[in-house]
């Protein structure tokens, strides 16, 4: 039972184990659809209206991209900014975490004042919410610089920007993109707070649609569909960084 | 003040003087009652660092500065360099007074502090990305200074690791990358802060060997920092004790003075001496006649007449005459050692 394709598979047996028992346990006790769909009820939902299920969801997936493509902008100037400067860093930070611990939710009825109903809201609280990680992974990466690296580079005439540029950048690659894993999911929830109360589109207008319709296995299905997209999205960042930052995760490996 | 620090005042100003004693055009690293505090509060607490470093070596010149950990070697190592400026005294190196980080010196750490996501060959590249006149020739020359890189790779013997990432070379090789590194844009200066610590004794005595033969091909200076006596004594001309913080030089040997030791017993007694040696100056001065040996498997290929006159003195090492008969030689090595 310890053979390594077991373990493997190991997550895969228990989700069919749980989708198992669930079914069984809606038939069995035959609870009703408006209170715990099952399973079956869910997927034929989901197939049922799969086009404008889909159409949410697509609407969903390109505003989340869109902010997080802001985020990862906005992050890493950020970033680099305060991991390069002691004054920045101190003058910043604590207030950057300050404004990390507001809910972003109660930004949305502001933005809307704003930006007005639909995919400005959206885009925009997907990038407050998933910035945070990407621009403290960045500083950090570049304020632990190790004094000695930086004393060979200066001893040969370098200036401040050559180490930050030639070391503490590619230092920070593994934190960056451990980051993106972490921010991606983030902006996913921003998207759809924000389409809850603000949209007419968007798996996050469909679970409230849905649920006011007492549909509970399409809101079921509108879930799933999210969490297979951000699953997606974080397995997608998770290849990249195995792919290009191989070099920080040898600790198996070498020497 | 206690009788021990002022002994220890009288050893520092007994060394300032053998410092004064070389000529100051001669001098390559010339430091003047040097005194460091870390910062302003120190200062006005009279808590030094360093006191009243005063020591002067000759170019090409291989010292070695021994002391108890944290008596303040590193930080000599930052004054020497530039990364520090003294509270007090004076500090010139190659002649000019340093005002700012030198380019003229490579430095390795007891880490090796490769950079992971290059190549072996990449890292001992660096400096050249960095330092002026290299850094603006770079991508022009890039070919040229590769092959530099991978002679100097072969030259420590890691050739056929180029390619190779840094945590896919033991700490000893690292070490050996990181030596390459330093000398990449032949500085004519080496400071090695305590460069073989974290190796075990068998690759340190064979990196005491590669970091030897290095020198006494290219003679940079070379400054070595360690607490281990015996290596100090083994790869350096001179060697000084740092005392323990606030750190003061307290002693100051010349090895050549042990050349004087034989040098006496053989005028004392005449027996016949044949002397082994990979050290040129220690043959031309101490010997009568001077052989050359290739390499495997062995000839005599050369004989040399030393017609200096005796009785010898350490000082006769730096006159021109000798330095003739040194070069002489060495260029007749390198002849056969490329054959």
């Amino acid at each position: 039972m310890n053979s390594s394709a077991t373990l493997k598979f190991a997550p895969l047996i228990l989700l069919v184990a749980i989708i198992a028992l669930w079914q069984a346990i809606c038939t069995f006790f035959n609870v009703s659809e408006f209170i715990f769909p099952s399973p079956v009820q869910i997927v034929y939902a989901l197939f049922d209206l799969w086009g404008a299920i889909m159409g949410h969801a697509w609407r969903t997936f390109w505003t989340t991209m869109v902010g997080f493509g802001i985020s990862i902008a906005v992050g890493v100037v950020l970033g680099f900014i305060i991991g390069s400067s002691r004054f920045a860093y101190a003058a910043m930070y604590p207030l950057m975490t300050a404004f990390n611990a507001l809910p972003k939710a109660a930004f949305v009825p502001i933005l809307v004042v704003w930006f007005g109903i639909g995919i400005g809201p959206a885009i925009l609280t997907a990038f407050l919410i998933s910035f945070f990680p990407i621009m403290v992974n960045i500083a950090t990466g570049l304020a632990t610089l190790e004094p000695e690296l930086e004393d060979v580079l200066r001893v040969l005439g370098a200036r401040r920007l050559d180490v930050l540029i030639k070391v503490g950048l590619p230092r920070t690659m593994p934190y960056f993109f451990a980051s993106l894993k972490v921010a991606i999911t983030l902006a996913f929830v921003g998207t759809t707070v924000s389409e809850m109360s603000a949209s007419n589109e968007g798996i996050g207008y469909l679970l409230i649609s849905a649920g006011s319709a007492m549909k509970m296995p399409l809101a079921f299905a509108g879930l799933l569909v999210v969490a297979i997209m951000a699953m997606a999205m974080y397995e997608f960042f998770s290849y990249i960084e195995r792919h290009t930052t191989a070099w920080a995760h040898r600790g198996q490996g070498g020497q | 003040m206690t009788s021990a620090a002022t002994a220890q005042e009288d050893r520092s100003a007994a060394i300032a003087a053998a410092a004064a004693s070389i000529p100051r055009g001669e001098r390559f690293v010339d430091f003047d009652g040097v005194w460091l505090a870390y910062d302003p509060t120190l200062l006005a607490r009279g808590e030094f660092a360093v006191e009243d470093i005063s020591l002067s070596t000759r170019p090409g010149e291989f010292i070695a500065i021994v002391g108890p950990s944290g008596c303040g070697k590193s930080t000599f190592m930052k004054l020497a360099t530039g990364l520090k400026m003294p509270s007090r005294g004076n500090i010139r190196i190659g002649g000019q007074a340093v005002s700012g980080p030198l380019k003229i010196v490579g430095m390795a750490f007891q880490a090796p502090t490769l950079l992971p996501w290059r190549t072996t060959l990449d890292n001992v590249l660096l400096p050249l990305e960095i330092v002026e006149p290299y850094r603006s020739q770079f991508r022009a020359k890039r070919e040229e200074f590769a092959e530099r890189a991978r002679r100097l790779l072969s030259t420590v013997g890691l050739q056929g690791y180029e390619d190779k990432f840094p945590w896919q070379l033991s700490g000893g090789m690292q070490q050996r990358a990181s030596i390459c590194r330093a000398l990449i844009h032949e500085p004519r200066m080496l400071l090695l802060d305590e460069p073989f610590g974290a190796l075990d004794a068998f690759t340190r005595e064979e990196l005491w060997n590669v970091l030897r033969d290095l020198w006494s091909e290219q003679r940079f200076n070379v400054i070595l920092v360690t607490h281990d006596l015996r290596e100090a004594v083994y790869l350096a001309d001179t060697v000084y004790v740092m005392s323990k913080r606030p750190g003061r030089l307290v002693e100051r040997r010349q090895i050549e003075e042990l050349w004087n030791v034989l040098r006496d017993l053989w005028s004392e007694q005449r027996f016949n001496v044949i002397l082994v040696t990979h050290d040129l100056r220690e043959a031309v001065y101490l010997a009568d006649t001077v052989y050359v040996m290739s390499k495997r498997p062995g000839r005599l290929v050369e004989r040399r007449q030393i017609d200096l006159p005796r009785p010898r003195d350490l000082e006769i090492t730096y006159t021109p005459q000798f330095t003739d008969i040194v070069h002489e030689l060495r260029a007749r090595i390198g002849a056969i050692r490329k054959t």
